[in-house]
């Protein structure tokens, strides 16, 4: 294992302290539980998001805390659910009056140390909602799984119920939004290598030179097939396909198209994915209104991508386009 | 006879070694078909349950297990907080005031725990997860209750019908937990929190061999 680390168990830690340095302007970090607020939480009448899942995936989800995004973010250890005392203080400290939402990719773990927070949350008085997002098509919805996980859906979901929030919206509204959101986005990945954890020290799983994996998740799980190395155009017809065809969509309508890089692939490349998934959102006649190309939702070192197509109206292009400053999403200031 | 408190907290105690000693077993059968985190994650959690026990060992074992409870929720995160978390917390629920356990005790604390984890992780037996190895466990008890078997033997029986059921993880499909996205691909792997299951009731057959 080569990583820029000291001590794997110092990892979340160390990286904190570093966030912590690096934009005092825009977040104040609470240790021992672990959390990233807003700097000026509690922002008084207003809805209160907060997200948390494992490390590993940067600039998600502290980076996406601040005005316009998040008000709080629950770091776990690295690929691992944070755990409810960290979002119960989280929800306690970030709560403004209006109520709190809960923003949560479906994992197992997740969706339990979430649900055990807001239980606690809402024994102290506190007006929770959940909402689970569950956007990958790689996985079959059925009662044989853990369902669909939560993937790039997620960046943009932050984003655009951060700016309804910044609008004094409701929390009911919020929420019903978000599910909105997750109803009509759909995403899917791929990897071109593995990616290590600090505490394993090895890859999670062997990928030779010649393969790739096609439909993997953001923890290094492996997905569900592996076919020989393709090139750029056709993964990304491969990937698409699978969206589109899942997709409530219909020729004529607008979407987001947003290129995932999982942390080890070059925006060269994102790119070049990009430039391919236009055309081909375009053929089946999608109007691609607004774009996201960039490493979010990362996997460690992992190289890869993963594309996310929302489904957008007016209220959500007016929502994308306003005012955003985190560390990892900043326009509109 | 019946198990004492001090036996209860010599199993955390060696509990915490094994999972210390099967850390890195457990992480490479969940690099498998999850995550890779399962070994550092109970790792991490029992560390913190090693550093409650002093606080609360004059206590109950109602007491005793729902601190347990509480340190795993708080340090493991993952799916295995919550469910192992619940276990040790329902579990406790049946022996508050105790100060030792009997058989029947123990079978009554193993089954809310166990009825626990079903309710929050809403696995049957054969999902591949830790209820395969939890459930025949518990029957193997309830058989045994009749039987006038020694405490001793009944836990030996408990942690054999245990390991049988972590064996018989592997030829399953996964229905819960990550391992799940894989589909056909989880066949033929262990379930890891099956395995640290069986080692749960397997320290606990070892520890209170005397009685």
């Amino acid at each position: 294992m080569k990583k820029l680390i000291n001590k794997p168990e110092d990892v979340v830690l160390e990286e904190l302290k570093g966030i912590e340095k690096a934009h005092p302007d825009l977040v104040k970090i609470h240790y021992a539980p672990d959390y990233i607020i807003r700097a000026d939480a509690p922002v008084k009448g207003k809805v209160a998001l907060i997200s948390g899942g494992g490390s590993g995936h940067e600039p998600m989800h502290g980076g996406f805390v601040g005005m316009g995004m998040l008000d709080a973010a629950c770091p776990g250890a690295v690929f691992t659910s944070p755990t409810p005392d960290q979002m119960l203080e989280a929800t306690k400290a970030v709560d403004g009056g209006a109520g709190v939402l809960h923003i949560v990719k479906n994992y197992t773990g997740d969706v339990m140390n979430f649900q055990m927070a807001a239980d606690m949350a809402k024994e102290e008085g506190i007006d929770v909602e959940a909402v689970v997002v569950d956007d990958d098509v790689a996985v079959k919805d059925s009662l044989w799984t853990a369902g669909r996980r939560g993937v790039g859906l997620t960046v943009l979901m932050e984003k655009l119920v951060g700016a309804a929030a910044e609008e004094k919206r409701p929390l009911k509204e919020i929420a019903n939004l978000a599910r909105k959101i997750n109803g009509q986005g759909r995403s899917m990945g791929m990897a071109l290598t593995s990616c290590t954890t600090p505490s394993a020290g090895k890859p999670t799983f062997d990928l030779p030179e010649d393969e790739m994996e096609i439909g993997v998740g953001i923890h290094g799980e492996p997905g569900r097939t592996r076919t020989k190395l393709q090139t750029a155009d056709q993964i990304t017809e491969t990937l698409m396909k699978a969206i589109v065809d899942d997709l409530p969509f219909m020729s004529g309508d607008k979407v987001l198209l947003f290129v995932n890089g999982m942390g080890g692939t070059p925006l060269i490349e994102l790119y070049i994915v990009y430039r391919k998934a236009v055309e081909i959102a375009e053929k089946a006649g999608l109007k691609v209104v607004r774009n996201l190309i960039g490493p979010y939702i990362t996997s460690l070192e992992m190289a890869g991508t993963s594309i996310t197509l929302l489904k957008m109206d007016d209220d959500l292009i007016k929502l994308w386009d306003a005012p955003v400053k985190t560390a990892g999403m900043r326009w509109g200031i | 006879m019946a198990v004492t408190r001090d036996e209860v907290i010599s199993w955390i105690k060696a509990y915490g070694q094994v999972i210390t000693e099967n850390k890195d077993y457990l992480t490479d059968l969940d690099s498998a078909i999850g995550d890779a985190d399962h070994g550092a994650n109970m790792h991490r959690g029992f560390l913190a349950v090693l550093a409650k026990l002093p606080a609360v060992e004059d206590k109950d074992i109602g007491t005793i297990f729902k601190t347990v409870g509480m340190a795993l929720i708080s340090t493991v995160g993952g799916a295995a907080g919550p469910l192992y978390g619940t276990f040790f917390i329902q579990a406790g629920t049946k022996l508050n005031g105790k100060m030792d356990l009997t058989l029947a005790d123990w079978t009554a604390a193993l089954d809310a725990g166990i009825t626990g984890v079903v309710n929050i992780g809403k696995a049957n037996v054969g999902d591949k997860t830790m209820v395969d190895a939890l459930t025949p466990a518990i029957q193997a008890l309830n058989g045994a209750t009749g039987q006038e078997l020694s405490m001793s033997d009944a836990l030996k029986k408990s942690a054999k019908a245990a390991e049988e059921g972590m064996k018989g993880t592997i030829p399953l499909l996964a229905h819960k937990g990550r391992a799940s996205y894989l589909g056909e691909r989880s066949i033929g792997h262990q379930d890891p929190g099956a395995t640290s299951s069986f080692l749960l009731l397997d320290t606990a057959a070892n520890v209170w061999v005397n009685n």
